[in-house]
């Protein structure tokens, strides 16, 4: 297993990126997949496609290497940037944070049949909680996210960077968060389907709702109910919006990446994150591996470990403690693959149905200039020679 | 020099519940087990917490008492007490969390803390540590007994509110333990939680503990190196495999200098181990980095 990985089946993260327009980084917290979708879209952006990234929580430092002083915006923003060598790139990268709230509130007005409307969900305290407190929302926002900028002509690639929960995945099966809420018996309570649409039941005549009032207070309840009842008339287009989204998601024409790093719980989750896709007949297209330990030569820790006993036998200390740290790092590296296989499984092996596992290498200083980021795509696409080690 | 604890356990478990947060992939469950572990070797009555469903603490400890907490199991048990047990029947038929959750936003945080106070007023229990939410929620998961809406004003949720901002306010009682790696992006984030916390749930700091620090053996000046090598086949490889680790350590020693800087909190290190997933063993060996004084 080598840089960008060419198992059996010939594929290679470049031609996997080359043949779609959206690419989801799946995958557990602190692995890097923020940095990956960074280096994905980079690399893109220098083989001549129209980019944008969309990050959700990214660190300062990402924003600082891309060169956007004011942190990642909220809209798409153009970045600045040339290949490394000076030049101007073939293509373009734009990059955006996502907010959840804006998302949200823009499919509000969107299916809302009025401006009165609009503005008896958007202050609706419920509704504001919602968005913030009722898990999976993000996960929906992104993939809202990713429908939208899909659509906008300015760009021919998406490339986003998912939460980190195992909420990602809701989307391709249901329409996710959404489902949950319509599909909910308190919403069939409240909501009565007539020929006309949805009609409000009274409050009044529910034991139930009477009970969740005496435990969270009845003022907030009438809230909740006001929120239903406003919302709706939006439903239908909401439910439209979210199969056009899944429909999305699942065409060929994306990919999905499960990024970790050389971690038995990171590995775990990417695992259960490829499987639950295979589950949903959905094609894992690559994965990542990140900050897997370099090789320094060819040799095993064992043989290392021998060579720094010879050299210390022979009162040769510097070399002894030079050969010991040599066997510590291929050690480490020997750990890491063998922590990986699990995920190489996943990947296809080497059979025709292989797809690209890649292992990006720790580097010796910590990514947050541009120049770092060239030397990782580098790394995951093998097209520019790294220039360390 | 970062400033190091003098008794690392004894600062670390200086209140009966201690809350170990951080970002994802820094450590959290690994510290909480080893916090769990030292402290059970030391005598004490020792139950550990975990909040997400998965077993992996369960597996890192298992000599000690461990408790799974769910929102919607404490939920369902303080109605129960609290004489809403029918209510609660209704309510867990219904599967309602997600609606009363939303409606009350925090109102599962409140109540898993909520029962993690009962347990720490139980008296069963010495020591209660808590592996905590990943950074974003660990501020939200703290701040939903404050931030509960005023629009709550009687009934079981209100009283549970108050009740856990008194845990929380009481250092003897409580503190947030914030694990970090020596590495640019989880220091960063360390600092500006640290900061939220103090700020807007004004609950006690313990020390910070960073995770996997490099505390190998020194290794020979470039210069002495090279001419060591200067004959050797493997000459480059040595080398090489010198600069790598030599550059890790400057770029880790740097970001404790920084966090020692920015965050006047004391330091815990722990080593970093040639593993790639911890084992109970693991846990066993760097308790033993706890109780060295």
């Amino acid at each position: 297993m080598n840089g960008a990985g060419r198992p059996g089946g010939g594929a290679t993260m470049a031609g996997v990126v080359d043949a779609v327009s959206v690419v989801v980084c799946c995958g557990s917290g602190g692995v890097g997949k923020t940095t990956t979708a960074a280096v994905i879209g980079l690399d893109a952006a220098r083989r001549g496609r129209r980019v944008v990234v969309v990050t959700i929580d990214p660190a300062r430092r990402l924003a600082d290497a891309l060169g956007l002083a004011d942190g990642l915006p909220a809209v798409p923003e153009r970045v600045e940037l040339h290949d490394g060598t000076g030049g101007d790139l073939p293509g373009e990268l734009w990059a955006m944070m996502l907010d959840t709230a804006k998302t949200f509130d823009g499919l509000v007005r969107r299916y809302a049949t009025d401006d009165a409307q609009v503005d008896r969900i958007l202050e609706n305290p419920f509704y504001r909680n919602l968005v913030s407190a009722l898990s999976g929302t993000q996960e929906y926002m992104a993939a809202e996210a990713l429908y939208d900028l899909h659509l906008d002509e300015r760009f021919d690639l998406v490339v986003v960077d998912t939460p980190p929960s195992r909420h990602t995945l809701d989307f391709l099966e249901a329409p996710g968060v959404l489902s949950r809420f319509l599909d909910h018996r308190v919403f069939k309570l409240l909501m009565l389907p007539t020929r006309s649409g949805l009609r409000l039941v009274g409050t009044a005549a529910q034991p139930i709702l009477r009970a969740i009032g005496k435990v969270v207070g009845s003022d907030v309840l009438a809230d909740a109910v006001a929120f239903f009842q406003a919302f709706a008339g939006m439903e239908t287009g909401f439910r439209e919006r979210a199969d056009q989204v899944v429909a999305l998601l699942r065409a060929d024409t994306t990919a999905f990446v499960v990024v970790a790093s050389p971690r038995h719980d990171t590995i775990t989750e990417a695992t259960w994150f490829a499987e639950q896709l295979v589950a949903q007949q959905v094609r894992v297209r690559a994965a990542i591996v990140n900050r897997v330990h370099p090789a320094f030569g060819d040799g095993t820790s064992d043989e290392a470990w021998a060579a720094a006993h010879a050299a210390a036998l022979s009162g040769d200390d510097v070399v002894a403690a030079l050969w010991r740290n040599v066997a510590e790092l291929r050690a480490q590296r020997e750990c890491e693959l063998a922590e990986i296989q699990p995920l190489l499984a996943v990947a296809g092996g080497t059979g025709p149905d292989a797809v690209p596992l890649v292992a990006v290498p720790l580097l010796d200083e910590d990514v947050h200039e541009l120049d770092e980021l060239w030397t990782l795509a580098g790394h995951v696409f093998s097209a520019l020679p790294p220039d360390r080690g | 020099m970062p400033p190091e604890s003098e008794s690392p356990l004894r600062s670390l478990t200086a209140s009966r519940v201690v809350v170990v947060a951080g970002k994802g992939g820094v450590g959290k469950t690994t510290v909480t087990a080893v916090i769990a572990h030292a402290a059970a070797r030391a005598g004490r009555r020792v139950l550990a917490v975990e909040l997400d469903g998965k077993p992996t603490l369960q597996a890192l400890l298992p000599d000690v008492a461990v408790q799974a907490i769910s929102a919607a199991e404490a939920l369902d048990e303080y109605l129960r007490e609290h004489g809403f047990g029918r209510i609660a029947k209704r309510l867990s038929r219904t599967g309602v969390i997600d609606v009363v959750g939303t409606a009350a936003p925090g109102i599962d945080d409140i109540v898993v803390l909520g029962k993690i106070k009962q347990l720490e007023r139980s008296g069963d229990y010495d020591l209660i540590v808590v592996d905590g939410p990943a950074a974003g929620h660990a501020i939200t998961f703290l701040t939903a007994a404050s931030g509960l809406s005023g629009a709550v004003r009687g009934g079981p949720v209100r009283s549970q509110a108050n009740d856990v901002m008194e845990l929380l306010h009481d250092a003897d009682r409580c503190q947030v333990v914030l694990v970090t790696l020596p590495e640019t992006t989880p220091v960063n984030e360390v600092i500006e939680t640290a900061f939220a916390l103090e700020e807007r749930v004004g609950v006690q700091l313990g020390p910070v503990v960073v995770n996997a620090v490099d505390d190998g053996a020194t290794l020979p000046e470039p210069r002495v190196a090279a001419a060591a090598v200067d004959e050797l086949g493997a000459a480059a490889t040595l080398l090489a495999a010198a600069a790598f680790r030599r550059s890790r350590r400057e770029m880790e020693r740097a970001e404790l200098e920084r966090l020692a800087d920015r965050l006047p909190l004391p330091q815990i290190h722990l080593p970093a181990l040639a593993v790639a997933g911890l084992s109970a063993t693991d846990v066993d060996t760097l308790s033993a980095r706890l109780e060295a004084t």
